[in-house]
Formats: structure tokens, sequence, C-alpha cells
């Protein structure tokens, strides 16, 4: 890892030698290392990586993918947002969409039109699913629709100078609004239950365990894709400038700057790094409803980057693995007792770790450093 | 004052007419006989007949042919009872005859009794009973029960019966032949401010052929309907007032403790359901020990329920928020995991479902104003409840001392602390006033809606939206954001359904922030930070 200065004259490579190895191995492992315990070592075998493990990292890396996004527009430009679920959500629909309509003729009203049009007694597909059967379309809905939606609204929200808790509870109120808008039938997208039981993907069987792989390993290098750019993004000129914004955004206007593009570019790059994460998302789990939006999972996301640690990158990851980790142990071993312990996670990382795990981390590393030095 | 006039010459008649009816005698021996023996046709009208001067005796005596009680011997007829036989007409025991035979009544006698009979209920003693024999009527008029209604109007002493009664009245002369009589009813009609009329003047203006009466059924239909639209548009501003009243309890107390602090509380719905929750414990204390005055258990459970979330809130202000000051995002999520341990802890106590708290009997039922508009009493409680509240926070931040010191550190802590304020303790009070002002608003919520462990989320993101909307650190800003999203959403979603209507109103809110950051009133000051 490289040092964390803020004030460095020359620009900082983006990772250091030992972060490069850390990087590559952790591609290796993601890329080569899973797949071959999963697909080629015996079930039978210690060894064996299981599907259930296949998919709950898949999903957790989908996550922490929404966790960094996090870290970019709250860590980075200290802009709290309580919709980014909005956004993972409509990634999400759109590659939904798409296989909806591969399921074809195979639905249980073995009609062109999705079971849930049927149901409604609709004849026509609606205006908004018009491309739906293509790949390339829908994909470019999963960038388009949160990175638009994200535009217009950051576009009015920063210009008019809506800041901190305002802009929270404001985003918040906007996911809230969506929801109630997915969960009606009249919307197009399933309402309630939403979109589930797929067939395919690209016209292969998406529930295959070599599907589930393939899909395992490109969210892995997407993730980890991701945490480059957002390296790269973070040390690059507009990064420092971002970090200023959170720090003293009067003293940056100030200083000549208009804060309101720097502001709007991060947020429709942290709105589009969720939407994929949503895309990837929903293939692996098999569904996707309007819930995904409630207001809790947005806040959520922002628990993972605490935890983890703001304004490190590295931390909100950690963050996404432990927490949700934690989650599928507590829910399992102890239902009554995850939200107790999700709660006391959200006070105590709040008022005991402001600089999240990673920030202890480095704080002991640098005090063993110091006492090895004198 | 024309229509007055003729209906008391209407009574005057009738009365006449029942004083003439009441000389003779009301059921003769002839009439008794006619009503049991003969051909349906003559029978049923007999049986009318009859009714026209129905006392009690013929109204025994046509429950007892509807009851199959009443046997012939040769040309007498008896009422048997017990193996007794009485005459019908003097109700004297008479020797039980020897041959004795049934009387048939066919389905369409036995209608024409239950008719008959359901007249007669007209002039029951009971007044819900009569209430209720007139509303049969109103629903199914019939010309040929004229001079049973005429009657039943001269003898009806309740105001109230008896407007219902001219009501039916007018409905029944719709169906007469006479075309002035057709012309007499709508205009009558006219002065109804019944849905049930309205539907009356639809269905014979389907079937009426004279243009003139036509006419008039379209102007008494146009006038009734703008009655009704004046009762329709007063009821969803009711409701839209009570939805106000509502959104007003719910975020009163996060204008204190987000617009006079600064702390952006996401417990706070928790502490209006912990409100409610402490409502439901003193019901059950009540049912229990005290099922005497079991009706004025909301009386006892206003302060315990202010006092419980009051405490709650010292303990979470004094435990976690304290130390949050200044750091809005950090307390945001600190006080949501707040909400997800007091939402599970109250799962763990009372269980997932929903608790059952009943409105005391007073509270049940409804002031009606007009025809079609009546207002529920616990509606009428809220809103009364929630001005009540709201003029004890202002008296209390702007009269007292306590309110001084409150409006002092909001405005300058440094200073007010220089001045000898203890502003730590302030903060906890003004904390506690805001979370006991919740407690408040879920005991108030208890009396209209369900009552479960998710009872503060669906209150949560609707109360930040009125503070937000209403302004930081104006109590004014508030009312008008409570009531203006109150009103706008009921008239919304007359037109576009309830979840059109919130996602209208939420959209509505992000634009208008847009156009004014600050709210309806914005604090005014120079701080280029603001």
């Amino acid at each position: 890892m490289s040092s964390e200065q803020l004030i460095l004259p020359t620009p900082a490579p983006l990772l250091s030698r030992k972060g490069w190895a850390t990087f590559l191995m952790v591609l290796i492992a993601v890329c080569l290392v899973a797949p071959l315990l999963n697909l080629l070592v015996p079930q039978s075998s210690i060894f064996h990586m299981s599907d259930f493990a296949v998919l709950l990292i898949g999903k957790i890396m989908c996550f922490a993918i929404c966790a960094l996004a996090m870290d970019l527009i709250w860590g980075y430009t200290g802009i709290l947002s309580l919709g980014h679920g909005l956004f993972f959500a409509l990634g999400g629909y759109a590659m939904g969409m798409y296989l909806m309509r591969q399921i074809g003729l195979e639905g249980n009203y073995k009609s062109e039109l999705p079971d849930f049009m049927v149901f409604l007694d609709w004849k026509t597909l609606p205006w908004h699913w018009t491309g739906s059967a293509s790949f390339v379309f829908q994909m470019a809905m999963v960038i388009l629709a949160p990175g638009l939606l994200a535009l217009v609204f950051g576009f009015f929200a920063f210009r008019s100078r809506i800041k901190g808790v305002y802009f929270s509870i404001i985003t918040q109120a906007l996911t809230y609004a969506a929801m109630l808008l997915f969960f009606r039938n009249e919307t197009g997208f399933g309402g309630n239950n939403g979109f589930t039981d797929f067939k395919r993907i690209l016209d292969i069987p998406v529930t295959s365990q070599n599907t589930r792989m393939v899909l395992f390993v490109i969210t892995g290098a997407v993730l980890l894709g991701f945490y480059l750019f957002s390296r790269w993004l973070v040390q690059s000129k507009f990064g420092r400038v971002l970090q200023a914004i959170r720090d003293a955004e009067t003293r940056v206007m100030f200083s000549g700057y208009n804060p309101v593009s720097y502001k709007l570019t991060i947020w429709v790059i942290s709105a589009v790094m969720c939407g994929v994460a949503g895309a990837l998302y929903v293939p692996q789990v098999g569904i996707i409803n309007p819930s995904e939006m409630s207001p809790a999972n947005s806040i959520e996301i922002a628990i993972w980057a605490a935890v983890g640690g703001r304004a490190t990158l590295i931390g909100p990851i950690v963050g996404a693995f432990l927490v949700n980790g934690a989650k599928s142990w507590f829910t399992v071993a102890f239902p009554e007792y995850w939200l107790y312990f999700l709660g006391a996670m959200f006070i105590a990382v709040t008022l005991f770790l402001p600089q999240g795990i990673v920030g202890l981390v480095r704080k002991i590393i640098g005090k063993n450093r110091m006492e090895g030095k004198a | 004052m024309v229509h007055k006039t003729i209906s008391i010459f209407k009574t005057a008649v009738s009365i006449a007419s029942v004083l003439v009816a009441f000389q003779v005698h009301a059921l003769t021996t002839i009439e008794a006989k006619s009503i049991a023996l003969g051909e349906t046709d003559a029978r049923i009208e007999a049986l009318n007949k009859a009714m026209l001067v129905a006392d009690e005796k013929t109204s025994e005596f046509v429950q007892a042919v509807a009851d199959d009680m009443v046997k012939i011997s040769g040309d007498n007829v008896f009422i048997v009872k017990d193996a007794k036989a009485f005459d019908p007409v003097t109700g004297a025991e008479v020797q039980l005859p020897a041959a004795l035979e049934d009387i048939i009544n066919n389905n369409r006698m036995r209608g024409e009794l239950d008719t008959a009979l359901a007249a007669l209920k007209l002039f029951n003693k009971d007044e819900s009973i009569r209430a209720a024999a007139i509303q049969a009527l109103l629903k199914d008029p019939d010309e040929a029960k004229l001079p049973l209604l005429d009657k039943a109007l001269s003898a009806e002493t309740v105001l109230a019966l008896k407007s219902q009664l001219t009501l039916a009245r007018a409905a029944a002369m719709l169906g007469s032949a006479d075309k002035s009589k057709r012309m007499e009813a709508a205009k009558a009609l006219a002065e109804s401010k019944d849905p049930a009329t309205q539907l009356l003047l639809n269905d014979r203006l389907k079937i009426e052929t004279e243009p003139d009466v036509k006419a008039q059924l379209q102007t008494s239909l146009t006038k009734i309907q703008s009655t009704l639209g004046l009762g329709d548009k007063l009821g969803i501003v009711f409701t839209g007032i009570s939805l106000g009243s509502i959104l007003l309890l719910a975020a009163l107390g996060l204008a204190i403790t987000y617009g006079l602090m600064g702390v952006i509380n996401m417990a706070h719905g928790e502490l209006i359901m912990i409100g409610a929750y402490a409502t439901y414990m003193v019901q059950g204390l009540f049912r229990n020990y005290l099922p005497g005055v079991f009706d004025w258990y909301l009386i006892a459970a206003i302060p315990v329920a202010f006092m419980t979330s009051a405490l709650v809130g010292v303990a979470l202000e004094r435990s976690v928020i304290r130390f949050l000051y200044g750091r809005p995002l950090e307390t945001l999520l600190a006080t949501w995991g707040i909400s997800l341990m007091l939402m599970q802890l109250v799962r763990s106590i009372f269980g997932a479902q929903n608790v059952g708290v009943e409105n005391p009997s007073w509270m049940s039922g409804g002031l009606a104003v007009l025809p079609n508009l009546s207002l529920p009493y616990n509606r009428i409680f809220i809103v009364l409840f929630a001005v009540l509240v709201l003029v004890g926070v202002w008296l209390l931040i702007s009269k007292t001392r306590l309110g001084l010191f409150v409006r002092g550190v909001t405005q300058n802590r440094p200073i007010a602390s220089c001045m000898g304020v203890n502003t730590a303790r302030i903060d906890t009070y003004a904390f506690a006033l805001g979370s006991g002002i919740a407690g408040l608003a879920g005991c108030a919520l208890s009396q209209i809606g369900n009552v479960g462990p998710d009872l503060g989320q669906s209150y949560i993101v609707d109360s930040f939206m009125v503070v937000v909307l209403g302004g930081v650190g104006q109590l004014a800003g508030t009312v008008y954001a409570a009531m203006g999203l109150g009103i706008l959403n009921k008239f919304l979603e007359g037109w576009a359904g309830a979840v059109l209507a919130k996602i209208a109103i939420l959209v509505f809110i992000i634009i208008f922030i847009q156009k004014r950051p600050q709210g309806i009133f914005a604090m005014k000051g120079r701080s280029a930070e603001a």
C-alpha cells in the first residue's frame, strides 16, 4: 500500500511494488484458483470450493463494488448518498429485463411475453421493453439508466448547492419513491415479485455450474478493475480536488474551482459502478425485486464503507466482506440477534472507529514502526 | 317556504284521514276474513286496504297469517296459539272448533305479507326499527305504500326520521302513473342530500318518457350532485387535515431534535413506536385492573407515552448522540443502528405481529355533517390533539426559561455557554422533549392504525420530508409543510391513487428543495457555509 499523504509534489505510483504483488495474487486467486477449486477438485476433497461459497463470495463481490462506489462519493467527496441501492437496483433491473426475454417460450404461460405480463393480460410489450431482447442494448442500459438518473438528479441537486444531510435525505426520498413506483404492476417491472426464474444468458443456461463460475470470475475482475480505476482517480488532480471539496468546499470555490462539475462527475461514476454491480448480482442470485430499493439497503452500503474505513478504497471492500460474511453467518446461527449486531456495529463504528478497521490497522502498524525506529 | 306550507297542509290532511280511519273499527271480522280467504288477488287487495288503517290488532293478525297460525273453520277465522283459538278482532279466547283447516299462502302472498309486516314496522315503538323500515322502503319504493307513508309521516315525531319518511314518500311517488305527481316528487327529491336519492333519480331517469319530468329529474340530479360534490370536497379537505395532523405530530419532535439541535435522529420513528407500545401497555393494565374506567385509559396513556419515549430519548442522548454533535452524517448512521436495535428489541418482547389497541368507546362512530360526509371521532381527536401538542410546544419554546435556553443554544452555543447556560444539559432536555413528543405521536397513531415493530419505519421518511420542506429551525414551517403535504396528498390520491400520489409528493419535494434549499422558511444569516 502506498502512503496516504495528501500533499505530494509528484504523483505517487498507482500501487507500490508490494501493492502490485498483492493485487496480482488476488487476481490469480479469483480468476484461476477459485475456478479450479470449484470445477476440477472433487467434491469430497477438503480443498473443494462449494457452489454455495461461489454464490456467497460472488454476491459479496458485487456488494464490495457498491461499497467502493460509496467510498468515492462519501469517503473522498464527503457526500453521503442514501440512494445507492436505487442505482444498484436499476442496473439489476436492466439486466433482469434481458434475462426475462431470454426465457422465451419456456415460461409458465408459454408466451413470448414475460409471465407477469401475461398474468396482467397485456398483449404487447410496453415501450420501455423495446430493446430488451438485445444483450448489447440492455448492457448499455445497465450503464445509462443509473448514469442518466444520477446525472439529472445530481445536476439539479448540486447546482442548488444542496449538501450534507439534506442531500442524504433527498436521495433517500428518491429511492423510496422509486421503490413505490416499482412495486406497482403498471410500471411494467413485475411489481412485488420483480423478475425471477431466469433460464439463460446469451443462450447459455444461467444456473449451470460453469456459467456461475464465469459470472464469478467476471465479477471479481470487474471489482479489481474498479479498484485500480478508483485508485487512479483519487490520486489524480481530479481526486485531490474532490478531497478538497470534502474538507472545505467554500475554500475550493474561492480558489476558482467550480465544485458542481467535480461533484457531478464523481456522483455519476459512483452511480454507474453501482449499476454494474447490480447487473452482475442479478444473474448470480437469480432474482431482482423492488425491496432492493428499500432505504435500509442503501444505508447498509454506507455501513460497509464505514466499517472498513472511509477514504481508503481497500477498506470498503474489506468492510463489505466482513459485514456480509457476518450477516450470512448470523442469520443462520442466531437469526434473532442479527439486527442487534448490525445496529451495534453502526453505533460502535461511528463512535469508536471513525477510520474503520483499515484505519485501526494502519494506526497499529504506524505505532509499531515508530517504536521500532525509536 | 312554499314547500313547508305544502308539507304542513299534507300533514293536516293525513292526520284527518287517520282520524276518520280510527272512527271506523280498525280490523273488522269481514276484513280478517277477506285477508285470510279467497283468491290471492282479492286477499292482497284486502291486505293493502287493511294496512291503511293498521292498528295493533291488524299487525298481530297479519303476523299470524304470515306465521301460519291462522286457521279457518267453515267461514270463521281464528288465530290458533298453543291449541287455543282466539278471535282475531276482539282477541278473546273462543272455543276451539273441531274441524280446522290451514290457509294456504303462496309465494306471492308471502311476499306481500312480508312487505306489509315491514311497513307495519313504521309504527313500531323502537326508533331504530322504524329507521330500518324507512330505509327498506326507500330502497324499494312502491306507489301502493303511499297512503301508509302518509300515515306514518303524521305519526312520526323524531325529526330525522320524518325527513327520511318525506324522502321515502317522494321516492314512492316517483313511480306514480300520474305525471304531475312524478314532477312533484322529482322537485321534492332535489332537497335531499343523500347519495341514495341520486341513485333513485338516475334509475327513474332511465325509464322516464315524459320530457317535462325528465328535465325536472335532470335539474334535481344536478342540484344533488353539487351538494354531494361539496360534501366530497369537504371530506377530502378533512382527511387531508387529519393526515396533516398525523404528519405534524410525527414531525414536530423531529423539528425540535433536527431543526433546533441539528441532530439527525433516524430512530425518531422508533420513538413513535415506543409511544404506541406504551399506550398498548397502559391499555392492558386498565383492562386487567381497572375495567370499570377502561374508556379513559387513553388519558392515562398520554403522559405515560410521553415519559417512556422521553426517557428512552435521554438514554440515547447521554449514551450515543452527545458524542456525535456536529457530525450529522455519523449521527445519521449511529441513530439508524439504534433504530434497528429498538425494532428488534420490541420484536423480541412483544412479538413480530401487530398488537391490538382498541379505541375507547367514546371515540368510535362519527359526526355526520352532511349525508355523505361523516367525520370519524378518532380523526377529530387526532386533529385536536395535534393542535394541543403544537400549542404546548410553542408555549414551551417561546414562553418558558427552558425554551429561552434552547433557542439561545440553537442560535449561538459558545455565547450561550459563556452566559452560564449549561449547554449539555439543555441538549439533553431538548432531546428528551423531542422524543417525548414522538411518544405522544405514537399514542395518537395507535388509535388510527396498526401498532407493530415496523410502525416507525413508515413515518420516518415522511417526517423528514415535512421538516426539510418546512425549513430547519422553524416550528411554523413544520406546521405549514405538514398541513400542505397532507391536503395535497389527499387531493392527488383522488385522481391518481395512493401510491402515485405519494410518488408525486416525493418528486414535488425534491423539486421544491431545488428552488428553496432551505425550506419554506429559511433561517437568515450571512454564513458562507449555510
